[in-house]
């Protein structure tokens, strides 16, 4: 049902955790199949030097959630703005059809976190 | 790797002496049962040698017997069966919110065809209140369908006493024991029940083969029309080799009843009792002793039920959960939403079954692999150890 590389992130999950003291912090849940992912951004002159997640969910949440990290790290955070859910399934080689509108919310949660970072450091 | 097969209430295995049974009706003895030549003859006979075999156990007359595809059909049978036979009668029928959805969603087909329904709803134990029971009976109730064992929790429903009220109110009572035999001892005479469904799979013998008990005197309109097959009750040449089996399975059912309940129960109380003790914030979803011998369901808070049955598939394990994610809905388990189980721990609940060939060793291998498994997905959960003020996640999940 989940691609390799599903697995692959799902088995070995990169950048789980918090971060002390973070700038910037997203959470996202999903009320009817009961994900919830939490985003922790370290920034340094608008660019992603460090994140971490926190996942309750299935193994596309968990997958997708590892996925968003690796693809935002080192990005500005313009550039991290523009990764869109669509495209952490993509590089994960897709996920299945009835978890695209439930599990797919890793780049929500970064995006959040970018939104609590500007609040913060307007 | 290990492959250690704690799903039996989903399928089983089918036992080495069922398919040595089954196996000459697939060439050696292929007749049709109602054929009246020789090759008919010789398998007419093992397929009657199989009703009694079915009748033996659970205590009735071979003719009250009716051979089906499956527990569905059965229930199916049942239910549309008594409605339409009884239609003139009265148009209500009672049943639970916890029935499997064989039951639940022909009742709902009922529903769209004019029959009214109440679903009794059930405590934070997963268990019926009587006295609702016998208050929603009408003089419009013409059936009474509650199962005897739940396939998710376990859970034992009293079906002698639910029998009881239904004969005091001469209404007809129909249970759903798929889960119930090979695991307990089902007699329809102490129980009273006017209906009662059986499925091969569930106990050793092969998928597509089911039996539905039909007391004597009591009116079914069929589901399946055609030829005179299983004295007009069901249509269809029969599935000779799957009724032979369902046969076989039920004569080492009945032979082994004793043995096989105090080994599950043996195993299946280690198990609980490891799991709670290395684990810690677990839930037993259930009720604590009214329960099938082999099934375990628990809810490991913090962690989502899919996560962590691919963890143990990882190992080796094949466990079930009732999370949305392996539901095919976006729902969980509609018996977790009937018990009140807090929607977190919903998501999280995964049921152990076990069967006949599972081995003290299994136990052992599981109390060691899991704890760790739950450990790994805990401390990626942003439910556990959560030192936010005010967080919402907290109020529910932190109850445990
Ligand atoms: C309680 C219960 N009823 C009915 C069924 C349906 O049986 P079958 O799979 O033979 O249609 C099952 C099995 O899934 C069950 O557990």
């Amino acid at each position: 049902m989940y691609t390799d590389k599903v697995m692959d992130h799902f088995s070995n999950p990169r950048n789980v955790g918090e971060i002390d003291g973070a700038d910037g912090v997203g959470e996202v849940g999903n009320a009817s199949c009961g994900d919830i992912m939490k985003i922790f951004l370290k920034v340094e002159n608008d660019v992603i030097t460090d994140v971490k997640f926190k996942t309750f969910g299935c193994g596309a949440a968990i997958a997708t959630s590892s996925m968003v990290t690796e693809m935002a790290m080192g990005k500005t955070l313009d550039e991290a703005l523009e990764l869109s859910n669509a495209a952490v399934a993509e590089a994960l080689d897709g996920l299945p059809a009835q978890k695209m509108h439930c599990s797919n919310l890793a780049a929500d949660a970064l995006h959040e976190a970018i939104k609590d970072y500007k609040a913060k450091h307007p | 790797m290990k492959r250690i097969y704690m799903d039996n209430n989903a399928t089983t295995a089918v036992r080495p002496e069922v398919i040595e049974a089954m196996l000459p009706f697939f060439h050696e003895h292929f007749g049709n049962p109602s054929s009246v030549h020789w090759a008919g003859r010789a398998v007419s006979g093992a397929v009657e040698k199989a009703r009694e075999q079915v009748a033996t156990l659970l205590n009735c007359s071979p003719a009250e017997i009716v051979f089906t595809s499956c527990g569905s059909e059965g229930d199916n049978m049942a239910l549309i069966g008594s409605a339409e036979a009884l239609k003139a009668k009265g148009d209500h029928i009672i049943t639970t919110t916890v029935e499997h959805p064989a039951v639940l969603n022909t009742c709902e087909y009922l529903e769209k065809n004019g029959f009214r329904v109440t679903y009794l709803p059930v405590d934070r134990d997963g268990m019926l209140d009587l006295a609702e029971l016998e208050a929603a009976i009408t003089d419009k109730t013409i059936l009474i369908s509650v199962m005897w064992a739940n396939n998710e929790t376990g859970n034992i429903f009293p079906i002698a006493e639910i029998g009881e009220i239904a004969r005091k109110h001469k209404v007809r009572f129909h249970t759903d024991a798929v889960q119930a035999v090979g695991k307990l001892p089902v007699d329809v005479q102490a129980s009273k029940v006017d209906l009662l469904v059986i499925s091969g799979h569930k106990i050793g013998a092969p998928k597509g083969v089911g039996a539905i008990y039909i007391r004597r005197g009591t009116r079914l309109i069929p589901l399946i029309h055609g030829g005179h097959q299983e004295r007009n009750r069901r249509a269809g040449t029969h599935n000779v080799a799957g009724i032979v089996a369902l046969g076989k399975a039920c004569e080492l059912a009945g032979a082994e009843i004793d043995e096989n309940y105090a080994k599950l129960k043996r195993l299946r109380d280690r198990l609980e009792k490891g799991i709670i003790e290395k684990v810690g914030e677990v839930k037993l979803n259930g009720h604590p002793t009214e329960r099938l011998p082999n099934t375990l369901n628990v809810s490991f808070a913090y962690i989502e039920g899919e996560s962590l049955l691919l963890n143990f598939d990882m190992k080796g394990i094949a466990a079930s959960s009732g999370s949305a994610c392996t539901s095919g809905s976006l729902e969980p388990s509609h018996v977790m939403g009937a018990m009140c189980v807090e929607v977190s721990l919903a998501h999280s609940s995964t049921r152990f079954s076990l069967g006949h060939d599972n081995t003290e060793e299994d136990i052992d291998y599981v109390l060691e692999v899991l704890p760790p498994i739950v450990q790994r997905l805990r401390e990626m959960s942003p439910l556990y150890n959560c030192k936010q003020d005010n967080c919402d996640n907290c109020d529910t999940v932190k109850m445990l």
